[in-house]
């Protein structure tokens, strides 16, 4: 064996430097490791104020274009106007009987479509031809409107809510049954092998481990069909209106379209919006406290 | 120590499991395949037994069958003389991946749904105070309210092995647990097991497809080759450890089981 010389290359071309080892340090030499975030950096980092600045730019951007591009009141209010509006008839009760009156109706076809989803995706985990009458009845009825099939709905239920729930049943149903199914079907075997580890089968299975393996699926598939319903509910209102105890919003926004109280029209689509946004914040909520939480979305 | 094993010596209880010419097969879209063929062999209290074999060789297909999960197409599975038919809390499964937690429960919560529905415990209180016993002993107490996928592989893999240990179940099957973590952690996570088996000496079935790991980890080695699973042989190791003290035995031991699965070409089967 040749004796090997610090700094020199080895026959192989490797250039040999002494070991060293050295003990573990305990103290940190950068004293600002952590530093507390300053307001500014809070209130930049808080998701709803960013989102607040967003509408409070619109609306000036509609208040300035209606103040200097001097158009008709009656064809484009103001947000003034549409806000005296919105405020009048608030106080006057008639807007809440109107959301009531639609809130009612999509309440109502929402709990029927989620039962009936829900009776829907049992009967399809439970066995194969469950599940092709499922992805049969999805594929034939998700891309067919809600609206569409309101003219028939009235001819079998009448002019009442009867035939807006029919409707709305339509458009809750298909979406969260598809969803929920697909969100079953990719929960991972491994999952599914935990569970009946510990003795669980059957029901108590999909209880207990499916619904919450699959809950961001399930939960993407209420969003999907409650924004189908409430869209399709104003539609149906606006299009065909009568409904028997008053109508309900889209009923409100025709109403006073024909009337040409458009500053009123305007307050019935921001309302509309309202509502929007403070379901899905709701679901957002939900999403929060829970896919969120257990790290299944981001 | 288990030093001085007499092969005359029987003792009163007969094995905790008993796998007898179990052939498991399968069918994928175009073909029937033979994960297994004839295996059998015998499980003791106390063991450390491992399943040893490359990819192919049905080790995990048999561990799922020995879970309850795949019936054997022949054969049969026998858990302390009682004929396994289905999944069950006596046969606790630790798997290779880290989604066998249920991420909507923190670790805690993870253990009590195992003791709940698993019918070890009555109520919620004294699962409680046995989740966190175990907790403690695989060193996760300070983790124990975070949910999973807070967690690194290692602890996760942790978290699965106390819930299993806390089952007190006939027999722990381990399959592949330490396969997808890193090297560093796998080699701590193997020393970290043994000293729970010093503790409590609980029944062990494990498959691997390390021969290293299998030494280190394993009390007797089954051998199996692939295209079909087939038993090779059973080895003894449980002198074996990864100290200097026996190192020439283990590679000894090593060498041997690496000649048997890939040196020896088997003849007529090869190719299937």
């Amino acid at each position: 064996m040749s004796i090997e010389v610090i700094g020199a290359r080895t026959p192989e071309g490797i250039v040999l430097r002494p070991e060293y080892e050295r003990p573990v340090e305990t103290k940190p030499d950068a004293k600002d490791v952590t530093r507390k975030l300053s307001t500014w950096e809070h209130i930049i980092g808080n998701e709803m104020v960013r989102k607040a600045a967003v509408v409070a730019l619109v609306l000036i951007a509609w208040q300035l274009y209606t103040d200097l591009a001097d158009v008709q009141p009656l064809v484009f209010p103001s947000v003034v106007d549409t806000l005296k509006a919105l405020f009048a008839s608030m106080m006057d009760g008639e807007l809440f009987l109107r959301v009531w009156g639609s809130l009612k109706v999509l309440l109502a076809g929402y709990a029927i479509g989620m039962g009936l989803a829900a009776l829907l995706t049992v009967f399809a985990v439970s066995s194969r031809f469950g599940s092709d009458v499922l992805s049969t009845l999805t594929a034939m009825f998700n891309p067919l409107p809600a609206i569409a099939l309101l003219p028939l709905s009235m001819l079998w239920f009448g002019l009442g809510s009867p035939s807006l729930i029919f409707v709305m049943v339509h458009s809750v149903l298909w979406a969260v049954a598809l969803n929920t199914h697909s969100g079953f079907r990719s929960v991972s075997e491994t999952q599914r092998m935990v569970g009946r580890n510990y003795g669980l089968k059957g029901v108590r299975l999909v209880a207990k481990v499916l619904i919450p393996a699959a809950f961001a699926s399930i939960l993407t598939g209420m969003k999907i069909g409650w924004a189908f319903a409430w869209r399709t509910l104003i539609a149906a209102e606006l299009v065909f209106g009568a409904n028997q105890g008053g109508g309900g919003l889209g009923w409100y926004i025709f109403e006073n379209s024909q009337n040409l109280n458009t500053d009123r029209v305007f307050a019935g689509l921001l309302t509309v919006m309202l509502i929007g946004v403070l379901v899905e914040s709701g679901f957002r909520a939900i999403e929060k406290r829970t896919v969120q939480r257990w790290g299944m979305q981001r | 120590m288990l030093d001085s094993f007499n092969p005359s010596y029987n003792p009163a209880c007969s094995p905790i499991l008993r796998v007898e010419n179990v052939t498991i097969r399968y069918q994928t879209d175009d073909h029937h395949v033979t994960a297994t063929d004839r295996v059998s062999f015998d499980v003791f209290e106390s063991d450390r037994f491992v399943l040893l074999g490359p990819s192919g060789c049905g080790k995990s297909t048999l561990l799922k069958s020995i879970g309850g999960y795949i019936p054997p197409t022949a054969g049969d599975v026998r858990l302390k003389g009682k004929k396994v038919t289905e999944p069950g809390p006596d046969r606790v499964l630790v798997f290779q991946e880290f989604d066998q937690l249920l991420p909507w429960k923190t670790v805690r919560q993870n253990v009590i749904f195992a003791l709940i529905n698993g019918g070890r415990c009555k109520t919620e209180k004294e699962a409680d105070s046995i989740a966190l016993h175990y907790l403690d002993k695989v060193k996760l107490s300070k983790f124990k309210d975070n949910y999973p996928h807070t967690l690194s592989g290692g602890m996760k893999q942790r978290v699965a092995i106390a819930r299993g240990l806390a089952m007190k179940p006939s027999i722990l099957l381990m399959d592949e647990p330490f396969a997808a973590l890193d090297a560093l952690t796998r080699l701590q996570m193997q020393d970290e097991l043994l000293e729970l088996w010093e503790e409590t000496k609980f029944t062990l079935l494990f498959v691997t497809h390390s021969i290293e790991e299998a030494i280190v980890v394993g009390s007797r080695i089954l051998v199996l080759s692939p295209h079909p699973g087939q038993v090779r042989a059973e080895l003894n190791s449980h002198k074996m450890t990864r100290g200097e003290a026996g190192a020439s035995e283990f590679s000894a031991l090593h060498d041997r089981i690496y000649e048997m699965l890939f040196v020896e070409k088997p003849t007529a089967r090869a190719g299937a």
